[in-house]
C-alpha cells in the first residue's frame, strides 16, 4: 500500500512531466478511438447502404439457387418457412421476392429487364424502395401494374401510363406473357440497375411466371448485423437443410473483400498512430529515468530491494497509463457519439455520386462499446510494456554508479 | 572488550586490470571497533569514496575481503548486499538525498518501512529519533522546507531508523555553513558518545576531522597515516 502512495506522490513532484505523459496518453486513446470508431462507422454505413440497397442481410433460398438463379430453383411461399426464419431472434422484416428475366417491349422496342416481383410494402421496408420513386405511383400488393426503372423506360422509350409488353420463360418451360401498365418509374444510383429492372406485385409476377406461390428468395433485415452469423446459423437450423441461407458477405463477396482490403489499410495507418504513441509515452519515460538515477542509485544504497523498486515505477507508469487511458476513453465517449448524431458530411462530386446510388453522403461513427474498450486496452498495453523500460534499468542498476555526478 | 565492527582485510580496487591496472584502493586495512568516531581523509583522487562504498556494500573489492560484524560481505549477492546494508549500516551522504515528496518523519519512516517495522514501533521511534536530532516540530515538513542543515540531520535520523551497526557517512557537511556544520557534528558526536554509534566519515572538512577521534589519510589509495595508535578512546561521562 506505502508504494501505490509514494507513487502517486511520485507521479505529483514534476507536475508538467507527469501531464505531458497523461497527455500523450490521453490523446493517444482519443484519436485512435475516434479513428477506429470512424473506419467501423463508415464500414457499417456501407454495409448498411449495400444491403438496403438490394440484398438485405440475410437471404434464404432454395438449395441450389445461388449456383443456379432459375425459376425452376424456386420454392413455395409457405407461412410456416416464414415463421422458422421469424423465430429467430434478431429478425426485423422478411420479403418475399420472386426473380427472373424477361424481355420487355413498348411500342418499337424490345430490352431484357429484370423482373422482381415483391410485397411492395415489406420490400419498402428492407430497400427503401418508395424513396426510389421519381414519379408515378407507389405499388402495392393488389396492384396491376408495375413499376420500371427510370433507365429501362428510357431505353424502351416508354412513360407513365404507357403499357409495357412482357415476354419470357415461366416456371418449367411455360410461356410467360402479358402487358401491364405502367404505374411508376424508379430511378437506382447503379446504371446497371437503372437500366434492368421491373417492379411487380408478388401475386401479378407469379402469374406472368406461372409460378403460382411461388418464391425465389426470402430477403431478411435485421436488427443489428453484430449478430450476422450466429442470426443465420439459427436461421438455417430453424428451416432445414432443403433451403440455403446466405449471409450479405456470402452473397457480395466482392464488397466483403474491399472492406477487408480498406480495413487492412487502415490498420497500417493506426500502427503509425501507435508508433507515435510508443515514443510520445518512451521520451517522458527517459526523462524520468535520467532525472531520477540518482534517487534510484540512493535508495538501493540504503537498502530498498531492486523488486520494490520495480514495484514503485511500475506502480507509477501504470498510474499514469491509467489515468491517461481513463480520461481518454472518458472525453472520447461524447465525442464518438457526437460524431454518431452529427456526421462527417462528404461534400463535391464524392457526395453526388454517393446520393446517385441512393447512399447517405456521410462518415458516420460507430459506437460499439468494444471499441472503447480495445482502443483503450491497446494504449494500456503500449504503456505497460514501456513501463518494462524502467524496471530492465532497476534491474541494471548500479548505486555507485547511478549515484556518481 | 570493544567488539569489532569493520574490518577490512587488504582490500584493493583495481581498474583495467588486465591492461593498464589503475588502482583506486591499494592494498588497504582497516579495523574499526565498535564507538569510533572515525575520518577517512584525503585529497581528491585517494580513494576515500572507494573504500566507503566497498565498507558498504556498494562496491566490491578486486582483491581483499571486508568483514562486518564477522559476516564477510564479499561473499554475498547483490540482493543479499541490499538487504545487508538495510539492517546493518546507516548512509548519510553529501547531498542529503531525502525523498522530496514524503515528508520529513516520511523520509525516516521509509527505511522503516522497507524493514517491515509495525506501525507503532515506527512511529514511536520516530518521536524519538526528532527528538533526538532536535527537529520534534519539523516532523510534518518537507525537506524543500528546511535548511541544508536541517534535511541533513533528517538524513542522519533516516540512517539511525533501522538502528544500524556504524553510519557511513560521505561528505556529510560539504553542503553545509559552519553553523550548520557544527550542529550536525554535535549530533553524531552525542549519538556516539550516548549510544556508543560507530562513525565512519569520509571528508576533507577540517570542522570533521578536528572532533574526529580517529582520523586515517589516504593517498595515492594507501593509508598514507593513521592515528589510531594515539587514540580511538572517546571521553565518558
Amino acid at each position: 500500500m506505502w508504494i501505490i502512495k509514494l507513487a502517486w506522490k511520485n507521479l505529483w513532484r514534476n507536475r508538467s512531466r507527469t501531464l505531458i505523459s497523461v497527455a500523450a496518453v490521453f490523446f493517444a486513446v482519443l484519436l485512435s478511438t475516434i479513428a477506429e470508431s470512424l473506419k467501423q462507422g463508415v464500414f457499417e454505413n456501407l454495409v448498411k447502404n449495400v444491403v438496403s440497397f438490394y440484398t438485405g442481410y440475410i437471404q434464404v433460398h432454395k438449395m441450389g439457387y445461388q449456383q443456379e438463379q432459375l425459376l425452376d430453383n424456386s420454392f413455395e411461399e409457405d407461412s410456416r418457412v416464414k415463421d422458422a426464419i421469424q423465430s429467430a431472434t434478431n429478425i426485423r422484416v422478411i420479403a418475399p421476392r420472386l426473380e427472373g428475366f424477361a424481355l420487355a417491349s413498348s411500342e418499337a422496342l424490345t430490352k431484357g429487364c429484370l423482373i422482381i416481383g415483391v410485397d411492395p410494402a415489406f420490400e419498402n421496408e428492407i430497400t427503401g424502395l418508395r424513396a426510389r420513386l421519381v414519379t408515378g405511383v407507389f405499388l402495392n400488393n393488389r396492384d396491376t401494374g408495375v413499376m420500371l426503372s427510370e433507365g429501362l423506360a428510357k431505353r424502351l422509350k416508354i412513360s407513365l401510363q404507357d403499357t409495357v409488353v412482357l415476354i419470357g420463360q415461366g416456371y418449367h418451360g411455360a410461356t410467360a406473357a402479358g402487358k401491364y401498365p405502367v404505374k411508376g418509374l424508379l430511378r437506382f444510383g447503379s446504371p446497371q440497375l437503372n437500366d434492368k429492372l421491373l417492379y411487380m406485385p408478388l401475386p401479378v409476377a407469379q402469374d406472368f411466371f406461372s409460378a403460382q406461390q411461388l418464391i425465389t428468395s426470402y430477403v431478411v433485415s435485421l436488427h443489428t448485423d453484430k449478430e450476422l452469423n450466429q442470426t443465420a446459423m439459427q436461421v438455417s437450423k430453424q428451416i432445414g437443410d432443403q433451403y440455403e441461407v446466405m449471409t450479405w458477405e456470402e452473397l457480395l463477396p466482392d464488397i466483403k473483400q474491399h472492406i477487408q482490403t480498406d480495413s487492412n489499410n487502415m490498420k497500417v495507418v493506426q500502427g503509425v498512430l501507435y508508433l507515435l504513441i510508443f515514443f510520445g509515452i518512451f521520451s517522458t519515460l527517459l526523462m524520468m529515468m535520467l532525472e531520477r538515477k540518482f534517487e534510484m542509485g540512493m535508495l538501493v544504497a540504503i537498502g530498498m530491494k531492486k523488486s520494490k523498486l520495480v514495484q514503485l515505477f511500475l506502480t507509477e507508469s501504470v498510474l499514469t497509463v491509467l489515468i491517461g487511458c481513463i480520461a481518454g476513453l472518458i472525453a472520447s465517449i461524447p465525442l464518438v457519439y457526437y460524431l454518431k448524431k452529427y456526421p462527417i458530411k462528404i461534400g463535391g462530386e464524392t457526395a453526388k455520386a454517393y446520393e446517385r446510388f441512393g447512399f447517405e453522403a456521410i462518415f458516420p461513427t460507430s459506437t460499439s462499446s468494444s471499441i472503447f474498450l480495445s482502443q483503450a486496452l491497446a494504449v494500456l498495453i503500449i504503456g505497460l510494456v514501456l513501463s518494462l523500460y524502467p524496471v530492465y534499468k532497476v534491474i541494471r542498476l548500479n548505486p555507485v554508479t547511478a549515484m556518481k555526478k | 572488550m570493544p567488539k569489532t565492527v569493520i574490518d577490512a582485510h587488504t582490500i584493493s580496487k583495481v581498474y583495467n586490470p588486465d591492461t593498464i591496472p589503475v588502482y583506486a584502493v591499494n592494498n588497504v586495512h582497516l579495523h574499526l571497533e565498535e564507538g569510533e568516531f572515525t575520518a577517512l581523509v584525503g585529497p581528491s583522487g585517494s580513494g576515500k569514496t572507494t573504500v566507503l562504498n566497498m565498507i558498504g556494500g556498494l562496491d566490491k573489492p578486486t582483491e581483499g575481503n571486508i568483514y562486518i560484524n564477522e559476516v564477510d560481505i564479499t561473499k554475498l549477492s547483490q540482493s543479499e548486499l541490499i538487504n545487508f546494508r538495510l539492517h546493518n549500516i546507516g548512509f548519510v551522504f553529501q547531498s542529503f538525498n531525502l525523498i522530496p515528496v514524503l515528508k520529513a518523519k516520511e523520509n525516516a519512516e521509509f527505511i522503516m518501512l522497507l524493514q517491515g517495522v509495525k506501525k507503532k514501533e515506527r512511529e514511536a521511534r520516530l518521536q524519538q529519533l526528532f527528538k533526538e536530532i532536535g527537529l520534534e516540530d519539523k516532523m510534518d515538513v518537507r525537506p524543500a522546507q528546511l535548511s541544508g542543515g536541517q534535511q541533513q540531520r533528517v538524513a542522519v535520523a533516516r540512517a539511525l531508523a533501522t538502528r544500524p551497526r556504524f553510519i557511513l557517512a560521505d561528505e556529510p557537511t560539504a553542503n553545509l555553513d559552519s553553523v550548520a556544520a557544527s550542529k550536525l557534528l554535535d549530533l553524531m558526536e552525542k549519538l556516539n558518545r550516548e549510544e556508543y554509534m560507530t562513525f565512519l566519515f569520509s571528508t576533507h572538512d577540517q570542522r570533521v576531522i578536528d572532533r574526529a577521534r580517529r582520523v586515517i589519510t589516504l593517498v595515492d589509495g594507501r593509508i598514507a597515516s593513521d592515528t589510531a595508535a594515539v587514540s580511538t578512546e572517546f571521553p565518558h561521562g
